[in-house]
């Protein structure tokens, strides 16, 4: 069944009927995440109302690293079963989850301002985010630098994987380091020991991005299986016409 | 086997020192760049004296760039890549051959006259060797690390630019932990051994992972 869903043209036959109804999710899911996290989530007793960046700079985060092992898995398919779909992922995958991570920057910087007095600090944390935008540059540079569509998600995969084993060990190198930033509060063994009338909105924004990036990655598959397909029937053309013009 | 891998590295080693190879030119790039940061940040002995490991280690991962991208690109054009690939040798140990002979070219020489550049930035004797045996164990891995970018590159034309783009953050924690090292030699909190036992454990896994991840990219390039 698995193998049927993932045929390029049944896909396109699928999620063209199932993304309008996940676009209306995300958008009332994101409503309501919204109006609680603005409007009935607490402000912080030490951060006052600054603590709403939480809310939009946290979930960027995990969606930042969730395309990551996105990307990681479809690399896998790629370079294993040579699937096209896994292709069509994988670089649909890059530039949300660059766009993501860079959300995560930008809000991280803005909440840094009022709560450290200053937009940027050399802390573990927003380093190896850095870091983890860097390496999506790389692998988007990289999707550009070579054109036959096939050779490029190989190439990418590769990188993909090396980048994959890396991250943790760049993650605990850059802890080393230098540590300044919180530890992590919402998953860890002990349970989360974040107030619960902030994580509830927490957990719903949480929801509403994964929702949005679902669906926008499902967009964007469907755009690369267009684009391909347009390659392909220019290719089929050229090669008409010049048999043609030799005829 | 052995002696194709021998006959690869005295190849190539023999390639890096005669005209067009990129053998002494490291070597020159590190010291230019050593050359350059007390202009920018002024003659002050002391403050150069304190920042000295760092000077050093990044100019050692930026001259590791240096003749990466040609790497296995001019094998690639002149196809002499194919007779590689077909020799006995399996492609990983082809890998490690190569990346061998660059090394022996850029980091081992680098490593081994840091203590002489270690003068320019008034290291003491133990921050010299502190600094030169980081050296030692960390250019292996900065090497690995590139040559898994070169190999991904190797058919792209101008894939210079490209390739440190794809490298530089994955040579990261080698910096981290080299220049850590080479710190607490010369006192501290942390002692040397810890971030040293690190950055060998870095070298090593980078080599295993980079040989790996290097003959698959140069195998899906054909």
């Amino acid at each position: 069944m698995w193998t049927k869903l993932a045929n390029p043209g049944f896909f396109m036959r699928w999620s063209g009927r199932l993304l309008p109804w996940f676009a209306g999710a995300t958008v009332l899911v994101f409503a309501t995440g919204l109006y609680m996290s603005f409007f009935m989530a607490p402000p912080d007793y030490q951060q006052g109302e600054t603590i709403r960046i939480m809310y939009i700079h946290v979930p960027s985060a995990w969606m930042a690293l969730f395309l990551y092992t996105m990307m990681s898995i479809s690399a896998i398919g790629t370079l294993v079963w040579r699937h096209p779909l896994a292709d069509v992922s994988q670089k649909a995958a890059a530039p949300l989850g660059a766009a993501f991570t860079l959300v995560c920057l930008i809000t991280g910087a803005l909440w840094g301002k009022p709560m450290w007095g200053t937009y940027w600090v050399w802390d573990a944390r927003l380093t190896s985010v850095l870091v983890l935008f860097l390496v999506y540059a790389g692998i988007m540079a990289l999707w550009r630098a070579i054109d036959d569509p096939g050779r490029a998600a190989r190439a990418v995969s590769i990188l993909t994987l090396v980048g994959a084993l890396n991250l943790p060990i760049i993650r605990f190198s850059v802890d080393w380091w230098n540590t300044l930033h919180q530890p992590a509060s919402v998953f860890r063994m002990d349970g989360p020991t974040i107030y619960p009338a902030m994580l509830y909105p927490l957990l719903v924004m949480g929801l509403a991005f994964a929702l949005l990036a679902i669906t926008m990655h499902a967009y964007a598959m469907r755009t690369e299986l267009m684009r391909r397909r347009i390659r392909t029937l220019n290719i089929l053309e050229a090669e008409r016409l010049d048999s043609r013009a030799a005829a | 086997m052995t002696r194709a891998f021998l006959a690869l590295l005295a190849r190539d080693l023999r390639l890096a020192s005669r005209i067009g190879g990129s053998g002494v030119m490291g070597l020159v790039f590190f010291l230019m760049i050593l050359t350059l940061v007390p202009f920018a940040l002024g003659p002050d002995l002391n403050l150069l004296s304190r920042i000295g490991p760092a000077i050093l280690w990044i100019a050692a991962v930026l001259s590791t760039l240096i003749g990466l991208d040609r790497l296995f690109q001019a094998d690639e054009e002149d196809g002499s890549l194919d007779l590689i690939t077909a020799s006995p040798l399996p492609l990983p140990a082809m890998v490690l051959a190569k990346v061998t002979a660059h090394w022996l070219t850029t980091g081992a020489p680098l490593a081994l006259l840091s203590p002489v550049f270690g003068l320019l930035v008034a290291l003491d004797g133990v921050g010299m060797l502190a600094v030169a045996a980081t050296l030692l164990v960390g250019t292996p891995a900065l090497t690995f690390i590139g040559a898994v970018g070169a190999a991904l590159t190797a058919s792209i034309r101008r894939g210079g630019l490209i390739l440190s783009i794809l490298v530089l953050p994955l040579m990261i924690p080698t910096l981290i932990f080299g220049v850590s090292a080479a710190n607490a030699a010369r006192g501290g909190t942390v002692p040397f051994t810890t971030p040293f036992l690190i950055l060998m454990a870095i070298t090593l896994i980078s080599g295993l992972i980079a040989t790996i991840a290097a003959a698959a990219a140069l195998k899906q390039g054909e």
